[in-house]
């Protein structure tokens, strides 16, 4: 039974002027097998820090993250990542990138083909196996992401702003094909991201973080992921409930930002 | 100067005759045509072939028509060739006075002057022949077979009947005529505005010279010989500036030791151009093969490793996390990210390195050598064949755009990606 735990993440960066900054503050969750979740946040609140200790780029000042009961010391493929963008392989050609991961592991070339070809499929990118990545658009590209992070079958899928470089009408196309990905995989996904609406549509779970010292600030369960998986997500937006919540959320965070900006401004 | 004043005369004129026939011919349709603003719009800047052509025509119409080559009907006036004569009024000591003739006679550019006899003609100033190279100043020795000598007392009063002294200068049609500080004749035949084969040979005798080599060799080696080392000694030191230079750039850009270490050194002998480490190499070395290709590796070494280190810093971050994050080791990421990342930077490196490296032969095969095309244009130089040092600077600039071409083929078969991302 796969699980996630976050247990009392503390990240504190120490700047060469001798000062610190506080990126994250006793951060506890808890991640079910399946669960969605995503993560939001004004800038500066260490959702990004958070992502990366994760993914095992960073340790954390204090406490643990344990996947699966053993504890997280680094990047392994357990935990994939889909990345904003630049982080394709242009040397390799659009199924060379999906897989990758299979082919570090000496896994046979037969084999390698059935995955990749499987999930080329379900991202619509069969025609375009066999081009360059950086002849693809940005949404074909994050398709690529996307499909190159399932073909290694991580145990957490972990997204930093993976849609956060394209197009309004790309990006929620993307959104279902996320809510899709996620149903048919089962996958657990922690995805971070700047839209409120993104937030709200791509989450069971929604955290939203508050900045100095980066902190979860609000914890929201939403019906709107599920009821995403078989509907329009134009549908789901003008559904009971959604409105009312992106209000809520917005001026959460407005309060935040215009807090961080009297705090500069005292300072200043 | 003078060809100075014609090559931008022929650049203005062909630019004028060319709008002209251009706005009477058609006009532009494409895209840019339609932009009001072009002035300062880079992107609406071409290079205009027709421009590119009459360029290259430019150079070969001037260069036939200051060498009177024969392939082109115009020239610029040319030195006087020839026989052409004048007299001189000699002036005895006891005042009587004589003329006579003297007959000159002037080859064309780097032919022999033959000596050659005329009838001395009557009176105590006797006509004389004189054989004059073309386009410099001779001295007449006229008083060899007169009858009053210099020494004597005589002297020359007239030119072709118009006075002149010592710093008379007489005009006589097919050059001018001055009289030396002991008083003797000295004849320059007209000079006119072409050059001496000796400074600029015409461009078919720099072609004749070049299927002359080409067949017989020069200097004991063909001029493929001469040629090939040149190339065989870049290739070989670039070859093994690229094997020690690409490993220590990566090193550098890996490890924080390797990149203390080699940073002053690299830093330091980058900006030492190559050609002042040539006495050095040779002192160490010697003047043969070992000492070319050590200072060729010392050309490469440092444009490679500093092409190799700016690859891997190059690396963005999210495709090595990335990697990791599915799983592959260090060394699969060094495999098939860091150095398939690096390959744009090492092929922008590798051109440089190549052309600095072509340059450096060159310029240390004139420095010593038995072979080369550097060795070949400076023994040219020193016997003033000029139309080898011409063909064998054209051969060499041959050679270095074609290394040039080849490069960027290379690149762009092996690194398509460059540029994207």
């Amino acid at each position: 039974m796969p699980e996630l735990d976050i247990v009392d993440l503390s990240m504190r960066f120490d700047l060469p002027n001798g000062s610190s900054v506080q990126a994250l503050q006793d951060v506890s969750l808890n991640l079910k097998e399946g669960e969605l979740m995503s993560v939001l946040g004004p800038s500066g609140c260490g959702k990004t820090t958070l992502l990366n200790i994760v993914a095992g780029f960073l340790a954390p000042t204090s406490g643990k993250i344990e996947l699966n009961g053993h504890l997280v010391k680094g990047p392994d493929a357990e935990r994939g990542m889909v990345f904003q963008k630049g982080a394709l392989f242009e040397w390799m050609n659009v199924r060379e990138n999906v897989d990758f991961g299979p082919r570090m592991k000496g896994m046979p070339k037969a084999e390698r083909d059935q995955i990749s070809g499987h999930l080329l499929d379900v991202v619509g990118l069969q025609d375009f196996k066999d081009k360059a990545v950086y002849e693809l658009s940005g949404g074909m590209q994050q398709r690529v992401a996307l499909a190159r992070c399932l073909a290694n079958e991580p145990d957490v899928i972990l997204m930093d702003e993976p849609l956060g470089a394209l197009d309004a009408l790309t990006r929620e196309k993307m959104q279902g094909l996320v809510l899709k990905l996620w149903k048919e995989t089962g996958k657990t996904i922690i995805l971070i991201t700047h839209s409120v609406e993104e937030a709200l549509l791509l989450g069971e779970r929604l955290i939203v973080m508050a900045p100095r010292p980066g902190r979860i600030h609000r914890e929201y369960n939403l019906p709107f992921a599920e009821r995403g998986v078989n509907a329009d997500l134009r549908d789901v937006k003008k559904s009971e409930g959604f409105a009312e919540m992106r209000d809520e959320i917005l001026s959460m965070i407005w309060e935040m930002e215009e807090e961080i900006m009297g705090r500069t401004e005292q300072a200043g | 100067m003078i060809v100075l004043l014609f090559y931008i005369g022929l650049f203005g004129g062909a630019f004028f005759i060319v709008y002209t026939l251009r706005r009477g011919l058609h006009a532009r349709k494409d895209f840019t045509s339609l932009k009001t603003v072009t002035f300062g719009d880079e992107s609406a800047v071409r290079a205009d072939r027709a421009a590119s052509i009459i360029s290259v025509l430019v150079i070969f119409v001037i260069w036939a028509a200051f060498t009177g080559s024969k392939l082109f009907p115009i020239h610029v006036p040319g030195p006087f060739v020839g026989d052409t004569q004048f007299t001189y009024t000699l002036e005895n000591a006891d005042g009587s006075t004589d003329e006579a003739t003297v007959f000159v006679r002037v080859p064309a550019f780097g032919e022999e002057a033959e000596k050659f006899e005329v009838e001395p003609g009557s009176g105590f100033a006797k006509d004389d022949a004189f054989a004059a190279p073309a386009g410099r100043s001779s001295t007449i020795l006229f008083d060899k077979n007169d009858e009053a000598k210099r020494k004597d007392g005589a002297k020359i009063i007239a030119i072709n009947g118009m006075p002149i002294g010592p710093d008379i200068k007489v005009d006589t049609g097919d050059g001018a005529v001055r009289l030396t500080g002991k008083g003797a004749i000295s004849f320059t035949p007209k000079q006119g505005l072409q050059m001496n084969p000796i400074w600029l040979p015409a461009p078919e005798t720099v072609v004749a010279r070049f299927f002359e080599i080409a067949s017989e060799g020069y200097q004991n080696f063909s001029l493929w010989e001469h040629l090939g080392w040149s190339l065989l000694r870049v290739v070989a030191g670039f070859v093994a500036g690229a094997l020690v230079g690409i490993p220590l750039g990566y090193a550098m850009g890996l490890s924080g030791w390797f990149r203390g270490w080699f940073d002053p050194i690299v830093e330091f002998m980058r900006p030492v151009p190559p050609l002042a480490l040539i006495p050095l190499v040779i002192i160490w070395f010697g003047i043969w093969e070992t000492g070319k290709i050590v200072l060729l590796f010392l050309a490469a070494l440092w444009i490679m490793t500093i092409a190799a280190r700016a690859g891997v810093s190059g690396v963005n971050i999210s495709k090595i996390h990335a990697a990791y994050s599915l799983g592959a080791s260090k060394w699969q990421i060094m495999r098939y990210v860091i150095m398939p990342n690096s390959l744009p930077e090492i092929f922008t490196g590798a051109r440089v390195a190549m052309g600095v490296c072509w340059g450096t032969v060159v310029a240390a095969e004139l420095v010593a050598a038995q072979k080369g095309a550097g060795m070949m244009i400076i023994a040219a130089s020193k016997f003033q064949l000029t139309d080898i040092v011409i063909m064998g600077i054209v051969m060499i600039g041959i050679i270095g755009y074609g290394i040039d071409i080849l490069m960027r083929k290379a690149e762009s078969w092996l690194v398509p990606w460059k540029g994207q991302s």
